[in-house]
């Protein structure tokens, strides 16, 4: 179970999405050591084909989210069609609180639920055709966390991309193709400062 | 900050105090709900009425119980509809009706009925299978408010039209609207399926166990409930229900992350049907 201490990874898209998804989670290790939290908008009547069409190409175990189910390093966890999904401690939560920003899953749902965790929560807004995942963007990196978030000029949708820019300025701004270098560079940073010092001597 | 509290705590100290004040003055018992959605929906009643602290809401809901009324239903989630997830109803008919048949008289619970929704697609069910009629459906709810709305039974022609699809995947054998008396712009459900159905007030959080029953419907309810409270509550479901006794979960919901999951049987994952078997 990842302690309040691993990564967590929190990714939200909308128009365009899964291939900007696939292109970010394609690349990532199997053995990830963070968990992957994913809402991307689809309509509530759409058939569940998201979950397998990612897990057919990703590394990772790719599975749609379960009430409770343990949020574990090594898997990408997907927001069920018409549900929020939150982080709750060590947890998944789900919950069918009305749209935010006509959406149900809400990207800043997610993202807002996930600042609990301070500065080991790397939020992406990827391409995206409305301004949800922008205010919880501002709110991860307010409270310590990593954000990045797809060029707008490369997005198939610019309006999250850029409504979070225009909210936040600070956020790290990044063609797909180059986040997933990114987050491993990002993780293997953070496990050399946190690994205990090694011995002299010892290669 | 002079007593070097950061905001967050400060605010999480209000909603402590808000809980605990809601809980003693009126009974009703939020604290042990989930923490990551309370905090949405308290943060909209208090938007919504449009107070500057948690504090300032806290005293008016002590004092105003039309504000408690509101906060309740805020708190509570009530999103359904008539045969939503049509694929529970088809696997009711084809493998809990015909164990239910067997019985002479039937109890039903539905457990955080809300608006009703559920109840009525219950009711429509046992209807066309023949067995409303040695039939029982208790339909309980925390909120008064969506108690008195889902007693009403009343929907605009338009839904009707719009949840025939579901109600035929849900294994419909004629037209939803056959089930309702209708005028011009609305239908309510016919009075022998509305008689069969007892709305009532229960608190899954303070209530006891008030009898057993042969299916239980308890959907996208316990997702709101912290860990200890779900326990409590997945005990209380156990215990109100017959041997053999169904289940039906959320779509999203599991067994797998209670302690009580060897005491069922899966019946059918993919809709969430479980049947008690110790």
């Amino acid at each position: 179970m990842t302690s309040r201490g691993s990564w967590l990874i929190v990714v939200g898209a909308s128009l365009g999405g899964l291939e900007a998804l696939r292109r970010l989670l394609e690349p990532l290790p199997a053995r990830l050591p963070a968990a992957i939290l994913v809402v991307q908008h689809r309509r509530a009547d759409v058939p569940p084909g998201l979950t397998k069409m990612l897990g057919r190409s990703v590394a990772l175990p790719v599975s749609e989210a379960e009430d409770r189910q343990p949020i574990l390093s090594g898997q990408v966890i997907v927001a069920p069609s018409d549900y929020h999904l939150l982080v709750d401690g060590a947890r998944v939560g789900l919950s069918l609180e009305e749209p935010v920003h006509h959406s149900r899953p809400s990207i800043d749902v997610l993202f807002r639920s996930a600042a609990a965790r301070g500065p080991s929560v790397l939020g992406i807004l990827l391409t995206a055709a409305s301004a949800d995942g922008a205010e919880g963007l501002e709110i991860i990196r307010r409270a310590g966390g990593r954000t990045m978030v797809q060029d707008p000029d490369e997005a198939e949708s610019s309006v999250g991309p850029r409504a979070a820019l225009a909210l936040d300025p600070e956020h790290e701004v990044l063609p797909v193709s180059r986040m997933p270098a990114r987050i491993l560079r990002l993780l293997a940073a953070d496990r050399e400062r946190s690994a205990p010092p090694r011995r002299a001597g010892r290669s | 900050m002079t007593v070097g509290l950061q905001s967050q705590e400060v605010d999480e100290l209000e909603l402590t105090l808000l809980l605990d004040a809601v809980r003693r003055r009126y009974g009703y018992d939020f604290r042990d709900y989930a923490g990551a959605s309370l905090r949405r929906r308290v943060r909209r009643a208090w938007q919504q009425e449009g107070v500057p602290t948690l504090t300032a809401l806290q005293e008016r809901v002590l004092h105003d119980p039309e504000c408690l009324r509101r906060f309740v239903s805020c708190l509570s989630v009530n999103v359904t509809a008539l045969f939503r997830d049509p694929l529970l109803y088809r696997t009711l008919r084809a493998k809990a009706i015909p164990h239910l048949r067997t019985y002479p008289f039937l109890r039903i619970w539905c457990a955080g009925c809300s608006t009703g929704e559920e109840v009525h697609s219950l009711a429509i069910v046992l209807a066309e299978e023949g067995l409303l009629d040695r039939s029982r459906v208790y339909a309980t709810d925390l909120s008064e408010q969506l108690l008195d709305k889902a007693a009403s039974a009343i929907f605009p022609l338009t839904t009707l039209q719009e949840r025939e699809p579901q109600y035929r995947s849900g294994g419909g054998r004629g037209e939803l609207a056959d089930h309702f008396v209708s005028d011009a712009t609305h239908g309510i459900l016919r009075q022998h399926l509305r008689q069969r159905i007892v709305f009532s007030h229960h608190n899954l959080v303070s209530d006891h166990s008030f009898n057993e029953f042969h299916l239980i419907f308890c959907r996208n309810v316990l997702i709101y409930f912290g860990d200890s409270l779900r326990r409590r509550v997945h005990e209380l479901l156990h215990e109100s229900q017959a041997r053999l006794g169904f289940l039906a979960l959320g779509m999203r919901e599991s067994l797998r992350y209670t302690a009580l999951a060897e005491r069922y049987q899966v019946v059918d994952e993919d809709s969430r049907l479980y049947r008690k078997v110790r």
